[in-house]
């Protein structure tokens, strides 16, 4: 266990740390283009130079591990110079576009610049000129000026898509990325390259031009499109969801996003969302009140649930809605019927790593609060189906002839269509909740946009139902409803969620 | 003097086997396979032999980094990638001398418990390629080379790997990463080749001179080898001098020897009645020397050391009065730029920014703050990137600049160059 100093601060390591994790356990934050700690250490981007004392040259402290006695310095003259003369080599070559700029806010280059160097350029010359849009991929788009050779990109396709797609041709400043020929960088996550971009040479087509960054807002959330549940930032500006970022959760998807979780933010936005509760009336339907709403579901509700109630609840749905979907139900009629519907797609796709072909992110959390896939329905007067249901189970609820169907639904769709009453509700981006992963693992999600419309949260709704029809069910808040369904706080769930 | 290296060269047919084995050619082998392996580096590490591909390394000390406990195989890759501007002596070895490489390589093989050698060859060898390649063959059908070298039980195999035209992968890590099948960019160090080299596995990766040099050493013995030379410069070495002297050509000398001499009555002196201007003693990349440090400085690693240049590849490029020096640096820096792998930051930029500012100062648009700036690109370059290739053009610029900024200048004020 090698102790060391790093700018004046000691700190005791495991054998083989690397410098810039140690500076960076210790809160010194060392400037770095090419090192990521998912990575394999490239050593070319120099950034990251620091002085060790009683070395003779410059330290890459990315490939410097930690020996006892090593004292560095990161703030010495030296270190500083360094920093800036390999910042000052960089932006020859770089357009230095970041007015039109994707990556203009998040980009390492200009934040560096403004925090090692700020100087006028020495650079008279006419620059290296390269392509500034090209096509990597279907997701992926190249400005080859913009790019510092990093090779983050290439090193994320070699080692963790495992896909080997990119390379760099040519020499010294006509380097320029390329997929190797006849290839394109369509591999499962590419986009994480753009993430790791630290530079907008690499943009997502999806997102590039639709927002400047510092319009968006964040939310920590999951991910709904598979049951892996990854961790994801969500990111919107004014009531819009604009893109997911991955979040760092090591034990679920470490710091990666699969693409097609990445894109499944487009159903929150969807013009399809149902806004208002609606009533069929001979075979048109007709937008209600909230309060008329509730007032004549009771009614209907405490006439004939109690003969026979058939509760369907989606695997889209929270661990808190179908806790307290359940509880309503039961409170209903003592012996009503628990179901689960799932959304199915045709050959869904899956793998070893984050893709799971269950593209559902809660089927785990909606058995183990007893409602199970059922091969067919039982017959039932009364129907309440909260969230979506799959092709086939919309045909045998159309094959119940059922006198009441009622869809808490977050959209206009074939299911809700189905209903006598849809009832709108809020989806995981608009409300607090959490989700079961496949493998059981309780996490967290935040409320990140304003409900439009009547959406609420579908707990709420039944809340509100539950006291016109004259039960009482105790609970004010998503917490309460975990807390008594899977005995968590949300607290407990700590930044990896916990395995239930 | 005896020859070490040459001494085949201006025999008919010095290339085949028949020739090699008349003037004793493999003749170290019996002597070698009666050694310890260990023994074989001992001897290599007292005879004093230095890397001939210009970095001047101990080789014997480089064998003995090999571990001896790893269970991996282990590789010998000798470096034939000769690029290097102004130098030309491996490629004759290759022509007119290839079994002694081979005999060479059986020696370092064996000494480092190798069964396979690669030799890398520069793709533009065309010829030396085919040379070495029937020497291979000859040396296979003769029993020198494969399973069991005539009844040692010792195994060795020799392969032959063309590059293609890139200078970096004469860097000994490039040279690794290509012969991989990969993009040939210099590896960061550590892990050095001795410990994960060629396929992830210790290798030692010699220069083709380094490797000729060992058949005479395991022949003869240390104490015969370092006759010649000095004593932190032993043995002999080849010098390739080209440019405005009455023969071009190589030349082994011992090491030590005046380049004063090697000039004046080796190389018969500057052709056309011209002064001599300038030399760069050790291929492109190593510091230039004025006509008087040239004349007084002799050929070996400490003396040009201390002239604060290098022997390096020893690739003299001799210049007269007639050269622009602005010319020879920009020359210079077209090359490094174009060559830079692209790697690293300050390499990529800083070859082609100097570039760049060279081609306009040399077009008379220059100023004489561009000479400043040139001189801390290229401290900006030095000793910050994976490899020395930035390095390579850095020593030039400060040498050329610092010594000849007369001229530089005067190609301000004229905004043309004097010489034209």
């Amino acid at each position: 266990m090698p102790t060391l100093k790093i700018d004046g601060k000691e700190i005791t390591v495991e054998p083989g740390t690397l410098v810039i994790e140690a500076a960076c356990r210790l809160g010194v934050s060392i400037p770095h283009f090419c090192y990521h700690r998912k990575l394999s250490i490239a050593g070319n981007c120099r950034m990251c130079l620091v002085e060790v004392e009683k070395m003779p040259k410059p330290q890459i402290s990315c490939n410097l591990p930690c020996t006892e006695g090593m004292v560095v310095h990161t703030q010495s003259e030296n270190a500083k110079k360094w920093r800036k003369n390999v910042l000052e080599f960089i932006l020859v070559n770089h357009p230095i576009d970041c007015p039109v700029c994707d990556q203009a806010g998040e980009c390492k280059l200009h934040d560096y610049y403004l925090s090692e160097s700020v100087k006028g350029s020495r650079f008279e010359e006419e620059k290296v000129h390269k392509l500034k849009k090209y096509e990597l991929g279907p997701e992926v788009m190249l400005d080859d000026e913009r790019c510092i050779m990093c090779s983050r990109c290439i090193r994320f396709c070699n080692e963790i898509s495992k896909t080997n797609e990119l390379g760099f041709i040519q020499r010294g400043n006509h380097v320029e990325l390329r997929p190797f020929p006849g290839r394109k960088l369509d591999n499962a996550y590419s986009v994480n390259t753009v993430d790791i971009c630290p530079v907008g040479a690499l943009t997502s087509r999806d997102f590039r031009f639709k927002q400047r960054v510092w319009f968006l807002q964040s939310a920590d959330s999951i991910c709904t499109g598979c049951s892996t549940g990854c961790n994801i930032k969500l990111q919107h500006n004014k009531g819009i969801v604009y893109r997911y970022l991955p979040r760092q959760n090591e034990a679920v998807n470490q710091v990666w996003l699969c693409d097609k979780g990445r894109l499944s933010y487009k159903e929150i936005n969807d013009e399809n969302r149902l806004l208002l509760p609606e009533k069929k009336s001979e075979g048109t339907w007709q937008i209600m009140g909230p309060e008329g709403t509730l007032l004549e579901l009771s009614q209907v509700l405490k006439e004939k649930a109690a003969d026979s109630l058939l509760a369907i609840a989606s695997a889209q749905s929270s661990n808190e809605n179908i806790f307290a979907f359940k509880k309503f139900a039961r409170a209903l009629n003592a012996k009503a019927v628990l179901a689960s519907s799932r959304r199915e797609v045709k050959d869904p796709d899956s793998d070893d790593f984050l893709i799971k072909a269950d593209k559902n992110p809660n089927s785990f959390g909606v058995e183990k609060l007893g409602f199970k896939k059922k091969a067919s329905f039982s017959k039932a007067k009364v129907v309440l189906v909260l969230g979506e249901m799959n092709e086939a189970d919309q045909k045998k609820l159309t094959d119940l002839n059922a006198e009441l169907i009622i869809v808490f639904s977050s959209h206009k769709n074939s299911c809700s269509e189905l209903a006598h009453w849809k009832i709108p509700v809020t989806l995981f981006a608009e409300e607090e909740g959490s989700f079961c992963n496949f493998e059981g693992r309780v996490q967290k999600f935040n409320a990140a946009l304003k409900a439009k419309g009547q959406m609420k949260p579908a707990w709420v709704w039944l809340k509100d139902l539950a006291k016109k029809v004259g039960v009482e069910m105790k609970f004010s808040s998503a917490e309460e409803l975990l807390k008594e369904g899977f005995k968590l706080d949300y607290k407990d769930l700590g930044v990896e969620g916990k395995v239930v | 003097m005896e020859k070490i290296l040459t001494q085949n060269w201006s025999l008919k047919d010095s290339h085949t086997l028949a020739v090699y084995e008349s003037t004793g050619g493999y003749q170290s082998l019996s002597k070698l396979f009666t050694m310890k392996p260990e023994e074989v580096t001992e001897e290599v590490k007292k005879s004093g032999l230095r890397g001939r591909g210009g970095a001047g390394f101990p080789t014997g000390m480089k064998w003995s980094f090999i571990p001896k406990d790893d269970s991996k195989p282990k590789y010998l890759c000798i470096n034939a990638d000769e690029s290097e501007p102004g130098t030309f002596k491996d490629r004759y070895i290759l022509e007119l001398n290839p079994h002694q490489l081979i005999e060479g390589a059986i020696g370092c093989a064996y000494a480092i418990g190798a069964k396979t050698v690669y030799c890398y060859i520069r793709g533009e060898f065309m010829f030396p390629y085919d040379r070495l390649q029937q020497a291979v063959d000859e040396a296979y059908a003769g029993g020198y080379l494969g399973k069991n070298i005539k009844g040692s039980g010792v195994d060795v195999d020799f392969y032959l790997h063309k590059g293609a035209g890139a200078y970096i992968c004469g860097e000994e890590t490039a040279l690794l990463e290509s012969l991989e099948g990969k993009r040939g960019y210099p590896r960061i160090k550590p892990p050095f080749p001795a410990v994960m080299g060629l396929f992830g596995c210790p290798t030692v990766i010699n220069n083709v001179e380094t490797i000729a040099a060992v058949p005479y050493i395991v022949n003869k013995g240390s104490a015969a080898y370092r006759q010649y030379g000095t004593e932190k410069s032993p043995g002999t070495k080849l010098f390739c001098v080209s440019g405005h002297v009455k023969k071009p050509g190589n030349y082994e000398v011992p090491l030590g020897y005046p380049l004063k001499k090697l000039i004046e009555e080796d190389c018969g002196g500057m052709r056309n009645g011209k002064a001599l201007k300038a030399v760069i003693p050790g291929g492109s990349s190593v510091p230039v020397l004025t006509a008087a440090e040239a004349m007084e400085v002799n050929l070996d690693y400490e003396a040009l050391a201390a002239k604060g240049t290098m022997l390096g590849s020893g690739g003299v490029i001799v210049m007269d009065e007639s050269v622009c020096m602005v010319k020879s640096l920009l020359n210079l820096a077209h090359f490094y730029a174009h060559e830079s792998c692209g790697q690293c930051s300050p390499c990529r930029e800083g070859t082609g920014w100097s570039y760049k500012i060279l081609k306009r100062f040399h077009d008379g648009e220059g100023s004489v703050k561009d000479l400043d700036l040139l001189l801390e690109i290229a401290d900006n370059m030095a000793g910050k990137t994976v490899c020395v290739l930035s390095d390579a053009l850095a020593m030039p610029i400060v040498s050329h600049i610092n010594k000849f900024r007369a001229e530089f200048e005067e190609h301000v004020k004229l905004g043309k160059c004097p010489l034209e």
